[in-house]
């Protein structure tokens, strides 16, 4: 551990204002906090907020996992990965199970989480209406009196345009049948798993500075038209390294002829499915 | 006597087919600092029945129009809506969800400028299909069927359902803002101007397009325009305003061809005949 930082680089002051607005958060499902975000050492855009929420939550008997993309080996990871190491000295894993706070940019683990884990997300924009309505006052109103048309608009001209509902991913969802929340740039593929979810998920949007959360075991439900029901992504193909068919794929260049593979975008899943498979071999 | 009395004593309008009006604006008065937009307004609009708002330029007319349609709330006065159920609703005095949610099921705004009733980024059968999704339609085929029946009634190509608003022309933005308003079935439609910057044949087209929704849907309605020859084709019932304040009311065409209050008197008499 570094000398010459508080605990977790944040300031204790700062730390129990960011606790408040979880808390507020936690209470209130699916609602946006307002919180007093402040400068990191890193730019905006590269988790400012996911950091802030994880420094004001972590212990030193904490067990931490950082994924980006679902990989736990990608730049963006490490170096969140050594910032908590250095400044809190807590033990850090890439195993989904040993985490007891795993920090999340783009995915969800595909081993499912438990009551005694939390996960945070870094959020680049908050407001799942923000695109389709302009002005702050209104969408707070909108929020205010669970006025959502707009949103189903917006997947109306999806189907009339592309015959099904095109939007991928940070796809639009009701928590706990109240509000109206931007699940983070996840796929839709983790949207099921968000659904009573045993683990506590707290979303961090360090520029727009919100905080929001869904408690355990909440209702997370994925909107949609009766006859245009939610569907997650499927592949025709299984994982190239592991074999997983149930996997969220990545589709990864291997060459400049058009050689292509598609790989588990969970690295710690995929790894230890491998692991398993070269001992059952052997 | 003086004729402004005269005027407002003679206000019979068509004989009420209901109990009670389905719009009561009593003394309604806006001021934008100490300028007076409009002043101790009082009219009631039955249920089918048009009512034209008249005057010049500046006359308070779509400050007017605004108060009573819930989207200014007024300094003075204050305006009463009939629900569905038959209770009256004082229209700011009930909560602001309720309000929105009349304003997109009972009502219709109709603007002059179309870019401000559709929204430009969406498609057209999605513009329809806005108020029913608001209202809790969730079944995709039925939206877009019900899109697709509006548009057909308000003579917009239906081959069109998908194109982005900003490909139509004038008088089909403005068609295609009147289904939008008229998809959820409502008894009260606020114009304003809705034939204003459209050419004297696709105005005439509308006019009798509108003409004939609102006897069919027997819909209330009022109408802003200083189209004195709109207002006769289809308004029962005309208020003339000026400076704020309305100077006359009464029949259309009496009003027209008899005119009592020399601004009135003016105003009919400055038509231009062709």
């Amino acid at each position: 551990m570094t000398d010459g930082y508080n605990f977790a680089y944040l300031d204790e002051q700062t730390k129990r204002m960011i606790r408040r607005s979880v808390l507020k958060a936690v209470a209130i499902p699916g609602y946006q906090v307002p919180f007093g975000s402040r400068e990191m050492p890193l730019p905006y855009g590269w988790g400012t907020g996911g950091i802030q929420v994880t420094a004001s939550i972590i212990g030193a008997d904490d067990t931490l996992k950082v994924i980006d993309q679902g990989a736990d080996d990608t730049t963006n990871a490490v170096s969140i990965r050594r910032f908590f190491a250095r400044t809190t000295g807590v033990r850090t894993t890439t195993r989904t199970e040993e985490a007891t706070i795993v920090q999340t940019r783009h995915r969800i683990p595909e081993t499912p989480l438990r009551e005694d884990q939390i996960i945070v997300f870094q959020v680049p924009i908050p407001e799942p209406l923000r695109w389709l309505e302009p002005r702050e006052a209104e969408t707070r109103r909108m929020h205010a009196y669970s006025d959502y048309a707009v949103m189903h608009v917006r997947l109306y001209e999806d189907v009339a345009r592309y015959g099904h509902i095109a939007t991928a991913y940070d796809y639009p969802v009701i928590v706990n049948d109240r509000y109206l929340m931007r699940p983070s740039p996840i796929p839709k593929f983790d949207n099921p798993k968000m659904d009573g979810c045993p683990a506590l998920m707290l979303f961090g949007a360090g520029r727009e500075k919100r905080i929001y959360a869904v408690p355990p075991y909440t209702s997370v439900k994925s909107l949609d038209f009766e006859d245009h029901p939610f569907r997650i992504e499927s592949w025709t193909t299984t994982c190239a390294l592991c074999g997983s068919g149930e996997s969220f794929l990545d589709e990864v260049i291997t060459d400049d002829k058009g050689g292509r593979m598609f790989v588990c975008s969970d690295t710690d899943y995929c790894g230890r499915r491998q692991a398993s498979q070269g001992k059952a071999a052997e | 006597m003086n004729p402004h009395v005269t005027a407002f004593e003679r206000d019979g309008g068509p004989a009420p087919s209901l109990a009670a009006p389905i719009l009561s604006v009593r003394g309604v008065g806006k001021r934008y600092g100490s300028n007076v937009a409009c002043r101790d307004v009082t009219f009631e609009l039955w249920p089918g029945e048009v009512l034209a708002v008249v005057g010049e330029s500046g006359a308070g007319k779509t400050t007017l129009l605004h108060c009573i349609s819930g989207q200014l709330e007024p300094d003075d006065g204050e305006v009463l809506f009939q629900r569905r159920d038959g209770s009256q609703a004082n229209l700011y005095g009930i909560p602001e969800p309720e309000r929105r949610r009349l304003m997109r099921t009972d009502w219709g705004v109709i603007h002059q400028n179309p870019r401000d009733g559709l929204r430009f980024g969406v498609s057209a059968g999605a513009n329809v299909g806005e108020r029913l999704m608001a209202v809790g339609a969730r079944h995709y085929g039925d939206i877009r069927a019900a899109a697709t029946d509006w548009l057909k009634r308000l003579e917009v190509d239906v081959a069109r359902i998908d194109d982005l608003p900003q490909t139509f022309s004038g008088g089909m933005q403005q068609r295609l803002q009147i289904a939008r308003n008229l998809v959820t079935q409502p008894r009260l439609v606020f114009m304003d101007e809705p034939t204003g910057g459209l050419d004297v044949s696709v105005q005439a087209r509308l006019l009798d397009l509108l003409r004939t929704l609102v006897s069919e849907l027997h819909l209330a309605a009022v109408l802003v325009t200083h189209d004195l020859a709109v207002a006769r084709l289809l308004a029962d019932r005309l208020m003339v305003m000026r400076g704020g304040e309305a100077v006359e009311l009464g029949l259309t065409d009496q009003v027209l061809d008899d005119p009592q209050h020399p601004y009135t008197q003016l105003l009919v008499s400055s038509v231009l005949q062709i």
